[in-house]
């Protein structure tokens, strides 16, 4: 980072775009590339199954951005992808892979409905009921994932396995508790907690049919990015990611700021979790578990961890799972097909990495004095 | 309360015996990878692809051993796959390694939609029991050969490592890419090889899931045991033997809930579901800090720095 800003000034300005121009270009171009190939890779891998693909990219279009509702649909669904995509980009910008963003979510979902029981049967005011909620999902949420990143820090457990690990803990948790204390006896084919009621949702931004999670998201996102990229706290977080020996040797707290970013990560999950309960389905239960931590993780990936580049990515995949319902419905395809084809951009991403640095069209023309 | 005691202690050692197959094959093919000095946390994919290919290999041939077979081959692509994009430049490991999950569960869940309903040919159990006359004994003793052929080749894979040129080279990789590189060692085949064959392994681990034990092909068949037994992997200090002692371990801690709702006992069934990982998470605890773990770790894997 503080070479990009040395090089900047030291490059003259006629060779041509400058630098910070340069990368972003690239920062841009490469996954977007990536994405274009995922799409051509798709599409065979259709061709090979015997499925039209030109049929199944207008059915996305038309189900994940063709009507106003297909775009508030999309727009809801993305609300959860911020927030589990800046729960992997956030850790990701210290060095940690953290993979529990499911876990924190299914977690913060399932202790906000749980402590919303005793607050609505008491007829605690609406707003003080959600308040307690949201704030009880997300100090869940911060304190699953803060403690594998102490684990990191105070033990050196891998961080990457012990995240996934945790998730499945906190499901298990949820199961435990679903199947058990907490069960609604109404709930016979899905066992669920009591539902918090219609008039404990949390309801839609004015004008619109999207709830407030996606705000919420989009605000913790432009937040995020500001602590990330213009504080001292975001500098010393991604110093220790760039070299975690040069900021030890700065006398930075390492592991302060570990654990910090993965408590503000699970907040974050946490907090998904809490629309995903007071706005979606009112209750906790198996459905908690949809996968958007996973697909979390392959957001912050596209947007190459920074917080202002999640929101647009996650709505672009709020638009896929918007458009799933209607592919397995047109299509006869299965609901894993969204799967197969995020695992393919995932791949395909990852390979795009290589590329960085080395395409000759993002390098400044005039080497000049480098030292 | 003794009799309820011997019945959970057979259930444990049947279950052992049954539930550590698929963590040991994919505690093999990790330790081979991880030997040569790379990491692929992506063998939950290879695991949950190799279940459906083998379930539905069985099915359509007839054959489970086929559909054994079959099962390696998927998880030999992913591997391949895998190797093939780690060795390009600037590509994280870890990170291929969640792609390859999630790449390789969606794949096992898009074809292998139309195999949940039917029944396909199962793997026979060698009974190795029936002399004890005791029907549970008896019952926990049905052994698959996939358990043996798993020690089989841990055996082997111990001997190999220590006294083939084969296991020196893989294991000089691992240690210390320049030095495999000044013997004119191609690094980047080595771990290509290594990941494809830990990937064809796990693979077979995955046919144990769906043809043995439990059985069947769904969605929920693995949740998460690719992945327990990547960590399995650091706490048997990439030991392929201690690997079988791990994976009994796991087993066995995998065995208990089930074996106490056979007495009875069904009270925290979610819970027990749930000892697998905490002793997984515990056992990571334990043995991130140890000296022990720290001097046998091949020198140039990421996964403990």
């Amino acid at each position: 980072m503080t070479a990009e800003t040395a090089d900047s000034t030291a490059i003259p300005a006629k060779a041509g775009p400058s630098l910070g121009l340069l990368r972003l270009a690239e920062a841009v171009s490469i996954p977007v590339g990536a994405l274009l190939v995922s799409a051509v890779l798709f599409a065979l891998f259709l061709l090979a199954i015997g499925k039209d693909p030109i049929q199944f990219y207008q059915l996305i279009w038309t189900g994940g951005f063709g009507s106003s509702f297909s775009i508030q649909n999309s727009l809801q669904r993305a609300a959860p992808l911020i927030l589990t995509g800046l729960a992997f980009a956030i850790p990701a910008r210290i060095g940690l892979t953290m993979i529990g963003g499911e876990g924190a979510l299914v977690l913060g979902g399932f202790s906000a409905a749980a402590i919303a029981i005793p607050l609505v049967s008491n007829a605690v005011p609406v707003p003080l009921t959600l308040f307690v909620m949201a704030l009880t999902a997300v100090v869940s949420g911060g304190l699953w994932v803060g403690f594998t990143g102490w684990l990191k820090y105070a033990r050196g457990v891998n961080e990457t396995i012990a995240s996934l690990l945790m998730s499945y803990i906190a499901i298990a948790i949820m199961n435990f508790f679903v199947e058990g204390a907490l069960r609604d006896p109404a709930s016979a084919n899905k066992p669920s907690t009591m539902p918090i009621g219609d008039a404990y949702r949390v309801g839609a931004i004015p004008g619109t049919e999207v709830h407030w999670g996606f705000a919420a998201g989009v605000v913790l996102a432009l937040l995020l990015w500001v602590l990330m990229s213009r504080t001292t706290f975001g500098f010393a977080a991604r110093m220790t990611g760039g070299n975690l020996r040069a900021a030890r040797a700065q006398g930075l707290p390492v592991g302060w700021l570990m654990v910090v970013c993965c408590a503000i990560a699970g907040a974050c999950a946490g907090l998904a979790g809490f629309f995903e309960v007071a706005a979606i389905h009112g209750q906790a239960n198996a459905s908690l578990v949809a996968g958007y931590g996973f697909t979390g993780i392959l957001v912050a990936f596209l947007a190459r961890q920074n917080p202002l580049a999640v929101i647009p990515v996650a709505i672009l995949f709020g638009a896929l799972a918007a458009a799933g319902g209607v592919i397995q419905r047109r299509m006869g395809m299965p609901d894993a097909t969204i799967l197969v084809l995020q695992g393919m951009m995932f791949v395909v991403l990852l390979v795009s990495e290589t590329f960085y640095g080395r395409l000759k069209l993002f390098q400044p023309r005039a080497t000049g004095e480098r030292t | 309360m003794d009799n309820a005691l011997v019945t959970v202690l057979i259930a444990m050692l049947g279950g052992a015996i049954r539930v550590s197959t698929p963590f040991m094959f994919v505690a093999l093919g990790e330790t081979l990878t991880e030997k040569s000095g790379r990491i692929n946390l992506g063998l939950e994919g290879n695991l949950v692809l190799g279940a459906m290919v083998a379930y539905a290999v069985s099915y359509l041939s007839g054959n489970a051993w086929l559909g054994v077979l079959a099962a390696g081959g998927s998880g030999l692509c992913l591997g391949a796959l895998h190797g093939y994009i780690c060795k390009l430049p600037r590509v994280n490991d870890i990170a291929v390694g969640i792609a390859m999950m999630s790449f390789g569960t969606g794949l096992a869940f898009f074809f292998g939609k139309p195999f949940i309903q039917p029944s396909a040919p199962r793997l026979d159990a060698i009974p190795l029991g029936d002399w004890t006359g005791n029907p549970a004994l008896a019952q926990a003793l049905q052994v698959n050969p996939l358990f043996f052929v798993g020690i089989a080749l841990a055996v082997f894979m111990f001997w190999a490592f220590r006294n083939t040129r084969w296991g020196l080279i893989v294991r000089m990789t691992g240690d210390s890419a320049a030095s495999a590189k000044a013997m004119g060692v191609s690094v980047d085949l080595v771990r290509f090889l290594a990941t494809a064959a830990g990937g064809f392994l796990a693979g077979i681990g995955g046919a144990f899931l769906s043809l043995y034990y439990p059985g069947s092909w769904n969605q929920g068949l693995s949740s998460g045991q690719g992945l327990m037994a990547v960590a399995l992997v650091i706490f048997a200090r990439w030991d392929p033997i201690k690997c079988i002692f791990a994976a009994l371990l796991f087993g066995a801690a995998g065995a208990l809930g089930p074996s106490l709702q056979s007495i009875g006992i069904s009270q925290g069934y979610y819970f027990f579901n749930a000892a697998p990982y905490i002793l997984t998470l515990i056992i990571m605890i334990i043995s991130a800090g140890s000296k022990a773990s720290a001097r046998d770790v091949p020198g140039e894997l990421s996964i403990t720095k």
